[in-house]
């Protein structure tokens, strides 16, 4: 069994540490023995927006953002529609969360469109979110740091991915944090994500390797590791949001 | 002559000095906040009685090193520098400094100041001393929670050295884009280091770049030759922007485990003897051209500065050995990727499989944002670890980061307490092996606390 993840613009959204999320997709599918494969997808026309079973989307600077967004305002934001309507999984923190939504209005000036695969919309805040991240869901606790001052608002569409405990998530007033429909997942969780919410991470492997493979079970792995860090890092945000 | 106000800052700040010296204690940047709290004008009221000038060294990486250098270098030419020493470098540790070599009637007591300031002060501090040279070594991500974003940090520092006298001269990595462009705003005096050695650096990108775009017109920026992260042989393809010619150059490098060797060219001229430098690392000779030009920029001969530099000793955690029980602890700081990356480079070109003492703490002087270690090229080191001891407040988070990089588990384990990680990692290396010690800057001063309890190394302020 194989597993194509694509790094959507690994040169220009790579900020805080995102790249562990896809370095946690491949080695978890490479100790159940599913060989996986990463390839760059960046700003010009891509080679192939049907070969990917699951991208991921990360953070930028403001400089990376703008070049991000107007190139997804054209062919490629189109190919990323059709693959995820084509059973592709999608995996976003931060700016690339919210240029999955449906825009991003700043302070002044006229409104960003996003792709409009997420049913979110983005203002910027004056108050830059930055600290520890704790957040309850029903699959268990999500745990990273946040560092953006944009507002991210759900549609009716949309479900919050987790319910803020420690920290301000989405919008800093309706406590949720993150955003998940169909197989597309955003958030505010830098940390890297993914090695320490291995659960997001098995889920996520779940969804791609059904594009091609079908339904498929993925055996259990040791998860002590994990869950250490997990519980290490639950302590430092309650004791220092 | 310095105003009333100077004078009341300097006493209020002298006597809490004195205090804490009474006390036992080193606090490096209390004196300093008080007497600024007193006096918002007291750095430039000394700074300015100092009749060589001011050096200020800023960048993300290599300003301690940088700027150490360039003292030993000022004390053999017979000058003596007010410098920053122990590593405080906002803008109360320039302060603090500028206080324990003051006199009571606020007259400094050397002629030349030496200060390194944080990358992200530099655009509030670098006005108020009127430098005659500031040094920019280089501006990688680092301590985001902080900083957050490079290229507008980039930007205030630019405005901010525009804004400085014609005279000041500036010192600049011409292998940065990020920092070789902070000239362009300006139209004065630039001397330009860098390594010009083709052997050094490849032609692949590295996995994690913070600059890859040209940061004149924003078009992807083109590398003949990659030397760490977005340093090296850059240029535009669409504005021509490129790296500018470099003024004191690396032709060639010999990288050993404990120095190297630089053949110097470049406008400045050059010597027949090449520059030793006796600590270890590509990085640590890049800190060694920015502090030759330094000199070069004060008046200062290529050929004095190198003969300097022979018996330089390392700061604070900045390749420091210390002996414990016949093995040689080397203490490695490190606070960002790009500083991991090239540590990890510099144990790496040793040829031998490193014992690791690894700590990771999130406190404020650590950046509270363990993610960068995700940045961090763990991939490259993780085939050659004999062994690695984890410990710190996340320590959890690193022994992760090591497992996701391949490192098999009876390769590595955690250990709680700094004064066990020590004993323990000590146990596991043979005798006469050395152990590196990497540590982000709070796991560095419990690890050197717990070697002083054990009588290893003396507390880090009587430096």
């Amino acid at each position: 069994m194989d597993l194509h993840i694509a790094h959507l613009y690994p040169d220009l959204m790579n900020i805080y540490g995102d790249r562990g999320n896809v370095i946690a997709l491949s080695q978890r599918a490479r100790w159940r023995g599913i060989e996986a494969e990463v390839r760059p997808y960046s700003v010009g026309q891509w080679a192939d927006p049907d070969w990917p079973d699951v991208w991921f989307f990360g953070g930028g600077q403001d400089q990376g953002q703008d070049i991000v967004g107007a190139d997804l305002a054209g062919k490629n934001g189109a190919g990323l529609r059709r693959s995820v309507e084509g059973g592709a999984a999608i995996f976003s923190v931060c700016g690339g969360y919210q240029l999955l939504g449906h825009e991003y209005v700043p302070e002044v000036g006229p409104a960003i469109p996003g792709v409009g695969i997420l049913d979110v919309t983005t203002r910027a805040g004056k108050k830059r979110f930055v600290g520890n991240l704790l957040a309850d869901s029903t699959d268990g606790q999500l745990i990273g740091f946040e560092n953006h001052s944009g507002r991210t608002f759900l549609g009716t569409s949309a479900k919050a991915l987790g319910t803020v405990v420690v920290g301000n998530g989405n919008n800093g007033e309706d406590k949720t944090e993150g955003a998940i429909q169909g197989k597309v997942i955003g958030c505010y969780l830098h940390g890297s994500c993914l090695p320490k919410n291995p659960w997001i991470a098995d889920q996520l492997l779940i969804w791609a390797l059904a594009r091609r493979h079908g339904d498929v079970k993925v055996d259990p792995l040791d998860d002590r590791d994990e869950l250490a860090a997990r519980e290490q890092a639950i302590g430092v945000a309650r004791a220092r949001p | 002559m310095p105003d009333a106000l100077a004078l009341v800052a300097t006493a209020a700040g002298k006597l809490t000095l004195e205090g804490l010296r009474l006390a036992g204690r080193g606090g490096t940047a209390l004196p300093g906040l008080i007497a600024l709290t007193l006096d918002p004008d007291f750095i430039s009221a000394l700074a300015g009685g100092l009749p060589h000038g001011v050096v200020c060294v800023s960048g993300t990486n290599g300003k301690t090193t940088t700027a150490r250098m360039l003292s030993d270098i000022l004390r053999s030419s017979g000058w003596e520098a007010i410098h920053n020493r122990s590593g405080s470098n906002l803008d109360r540790g320039v302060a603090s400094a500028l206080l324990a070599d003051a006199t009571w009637s606020a007259e400094p007591r050397g002629n030349v100041g030496l200060f390194e300031i944080d990358e992200a002060s530099l655009p509030g501090v670098v006005g108020r001393l009127r430098p005659r040279v500031v040094v920019v070594t280089n501006l990688f991500r680092d301590q985001m929670d902080r900083y957050f974003e490079l290229d507008a940090l980039a930007k205030r520092i630019g405005e901010a050295l525009a804004g400085l006298p014609r005279e000041t001269t500036l010192i600049l990595n011409s292998d940065d884009p990020l920092v070789a462009s902070l000239a362009l705003r300006r139209d004065a005096k630039t001397i330009y280091f860098g390594v010009d050695d083709p052997s050094v650096g490849g032609v692949v990108p590295q996995a994690i770049s913070d600059a890859t775009r040209c940061p004149r017109c924003s078009s992807p920026l083109h590398y003949d030759r990659v030397i760490l992260a977005h340093v090296g042989e850059w240029s535009c393809s669409n504005c021509g922007l490129t790296r500018p010619a470099r003024d004191v150059a690396a032709a060639k490098i010999v990288l050993g485990p404990s120095g190297s060797e630089i053949v110097l060219a470049g406008t400045v001229g050059g010597i027949f003897e090449p520059l030793r430098v006796p600590i270890p690392g590509l990085y640590n000779a890049y800190n060694a051209l920015a502090a030759v030009a330094a000199a070069g920029a004060l008046g200062i001969g290529l050929a004095e500065a190198t003969r300097a530099l022979v018996n330089f000793r390392p700061a604070f955690g900045r390749h420091e050995t210390v002996q414990v029980k016949g093995r040689t602890l080397r203490l490695v700081l490190v606070k960002n990727p790009a500083g991991f990356n090239a540590a990890i480079g510099a144990l790496l070109e040793t040829g031998r499989n490193p014992r690791i003492l690894a700590a990771l703490n999130d406190r404020d002087a650590d950046g509270r944002d363990v993610s960068w270690i995700w940045d961090a090229d763990f991939e490259a080191l993780a085939p050659s670890v004999e062994h690695a001891v984890i410990t710190g407040v996340r320590s959890r988070d690193l022994a992760l980061r090591f497992k996701y990089a391949g490192l098999a588990e009876d390769r590595m384990e955690v250990v709680d307490s700094s004064g066990a990680a020590i004993d323990r990692a000590v146990a596991l290396a043979p005798e006469g092996c050395e152990v590196a010690v990497v540590a982000t800057y709070t796991a560095m001063l419990e690890l050197r606390a717990a070697l002083a309890r054990a009588g290893m190394v003396s507390p880090f302020w009587e430096d």
